[in-house]
């Protein structure tokens, strides 16, 4: 089957509709829940006044993303069951965010901080290390940035369209309303998204399994393939597979809050309790991605064959979907991948223009400082832009799960000060040095696998390398904490 | 350190556990059988641990409320 279809007047008229309606949303969000977008905290956390609902769309809309929908599918649709370690990792994220966010939620009102980096800069004083944590920040999101391009990219050309103009469209739409609306226009638009994707993911695992005999009859083809194409995958894991799964289902839970995306939509939120509750509603997205999985089994018992591996969810839509769903399943896909894009950009911006700038600029006014996030926003977009219309997709998703180590580094400066105060500047700044080598380093060696083989007593753990990296970053920073002087109480706000 | 209400509830906070502990040893789950709905059990076991956990964080939630 060849991978350029035709174009579809009725599937590209429908895609085009939905973009359309979501555009007017970005733009006439500016006006919702009127806020003076002039200052940071208005155009960068929406105000700070997202309730229970809005921050459940908004955090769902945010976290699951359009690279979520095109990859996750992608990899069970290529090694079965491995693949699937996204459905545990988007479960023990949840005890970890209502434990912890909360607390951080508390903290970050209490003194008006923005970013991951504010609250190291509120702890521990100084400006390098927060620098640190703020470029760690903004590093790690920009490829991620880049792949939510390339899920747009999957599906506009699953609409028999090629070429990166579409691309360049719809992103210089989304980095103009970013540009005036803020949060408010990811958090509006979120609404359009989530219930999209609902309605297209219910309708698929629905729809799908019957045309093709049932759930039994899906997994048994998907067991067939596997069996037939041997190697490490099947549709349950070898036992070798059980650490490699198991540790990047929870270095993912660590670090998926740690990303200034995820950040900034739980600091959005309107106090702590509605942190907490979401916790317990937001599992309804997780059981929705791995539905979501499951369409790449769908796609092998459908007897999909594609070139590359991310082309699958189009393909399976394409065959067994009509022409009007598909437009409609296309743009639920490219609208997951502007709400995510958006809050990106908007929380790397947060990160520059609080963290960073003001080591190169002094007189920073409340103005001056929404006026540059405003700036760095559009910035970091055509940068992910440029990234994938001149570079080879690979190097973004390389960049993303270098990112994903990355970002995981500054989980002790975030979490552990949240419940103890043993641990000081230069402990963090080492740990957090050491575990970037180390992750750094082990991630070259492996050819830029995520897992490294582990040999401890005879025995071989292949292990997720941001975990790796992180044991070595905690010790490092408890040993080094206790050898320097402790830090300098800082008052505690009530 | 802990306020005197926190620690009252401080081992609810333990049951929060549960949930790495089923998911992330493997042993547990990684099987086929016994299948449901058509489901291997690797998938519907894990599936069922979406509500399990949402359960279980609303425990907790009404418990230190």
């Amino acid at each position: 089957m060849s991978d350029i279809v035709p174009v579809n007047p009725v599937a590209m008229t429908v895609f085009i509709a939905f973009f359309l309606l979501v555009t007017v949303v970005g733009f006439f969000a500016a006006r919702w829940k009127r806020g003076d977008l002039t200052q940071l905290h208005e155009w960068g956390l929406g105000g700070r006044q997202f309730g229970t609902v809005i921050s459940w769309f908004l955090v769902g809309g945010d976290f699951y993303t359009a690279y979520t929908v095109i990859a996750v599918p992608a990899l069970v649709y290529s090694v079965g069951a491995y693949g699937f370690f996204a459905l545990p990792y988007t479960i023990i994220v949840y005890p970890f965010v209502f434990a912890v966010m909360p607390k951080l939620w508390k903290v970050a009102h209490a003194k008006n901080h923005i970013t991951a980096a504010d609250y190291v800069h509120g702890e521990y004083g100084g400006k390098w290390f927060p620098a640190a944590v703020a470029v760690t920040g903004i590093v790690a999101t920009m490829p991620y940035i880049a792949l939510q391009l390339v899920g747009m990219q999957v599906v506009i050309k699953g609409l028999g369209v090629s070429g990166e103009l579409p691309l360049i469209v719809a992103f210089v739409i989304l980095a103009l309303y970013t540009y005036t609306s803020g949060l408010r226009a990811p958090a509006m638009i979120a609404f359009v998204k989530d219930i999209m994707i609902y309605i297209v993911v219910i309708a698929a695992v629905w729809l799908i399994p019957s045309k093709l005999g049932g759930y039994a009859h899906v997994f048994d083809a998907a067991d067939q393939f596997f069996k037939a194409k041997g190697g490490p995958t099947g549709i349950i894991l070898k036992p070798t597979q059980f650490t490699a799964y198991a540790s990047l289902a929870l270095g993912s839970a660590l670090a998926a809050f740690m990303y200034p995306h995820t950040m900034t939509a739980v600091l959005s939120s309107s106090s702590a309790a509605t942190v907490r509750k979401n916790a317990i509603f937001l599992p309804a997205y997780t059981l929705l991605l791995g539905l979501i999985a499951l369409l790449g089994y769908m796609a092998i018992a459908a007897g999909i064959k594609v070139h590359s591996a991310s082309d699958v969810v189009p393909a399976l839509f394409g065959q067994l979907f009509p022409s009007w769903f598909v437009g409609f399943a296309a743009a639920a896909i490219a609208i997951s991948a502007l709400v995510p894009a958006a809050i990106m950009s908007i929380g790397a911006a947060n990160l520059f223009t609080r963290n960073l700038w003001p080591l190169m600029a002094r007189d920073i006014t409340p103005e001056k400082e929404a006026k540059t996030a405003k700036l760095v926003s559009l910035v970091v977009k055509f940068g992910a832009l440029l990234f994938i219309v001149f570079l080879p997709t690979q190097y973004a998703i390389d960049l993303q799960l270098l990112g994903g180590v990355w970002i995981l580094q500054i989980f002790p400066a975030i979490v552990f000060s949240l419940y103890t105060r043993r641990l000081n500047t230069p402990g963090l700044f080492l740990g957090w040095l050491a575990g970037i080598v180390l992750g750094t380093g082990m991630a070259i060696a492996q050819g830029l696998k995520p897992v490294f083989a582990l040999h401890l007593g005879g025995a071989t753990y292949p292990l997720y390398i941001g975990l790796i990296a992180l044991a070595l970053n905690i010790v490092v920073s408890f040993v080094v904490s206790m050898v320097t002087p402790r830090r300098a109480p800082v008052p505690q706000a009530t | 350190m802990k306020t005197s209400e926190e620690t009252k509830h401080s081992w609810l906070w333990l049951v929060l556990l549960i949930p790495y502990v089923a998911l992330l040893w493997l042993p547990f789950y990684n099987d086929t059988r016994p299948s449901f709905a058509g489901f291997p059990f690797f998938y519907w076991y894990q599936f069922l641990w979406v509500p399990l956990t949402s359960l279980i964080i609303y425990i907790v939630y009404r418990g230190v409320k």
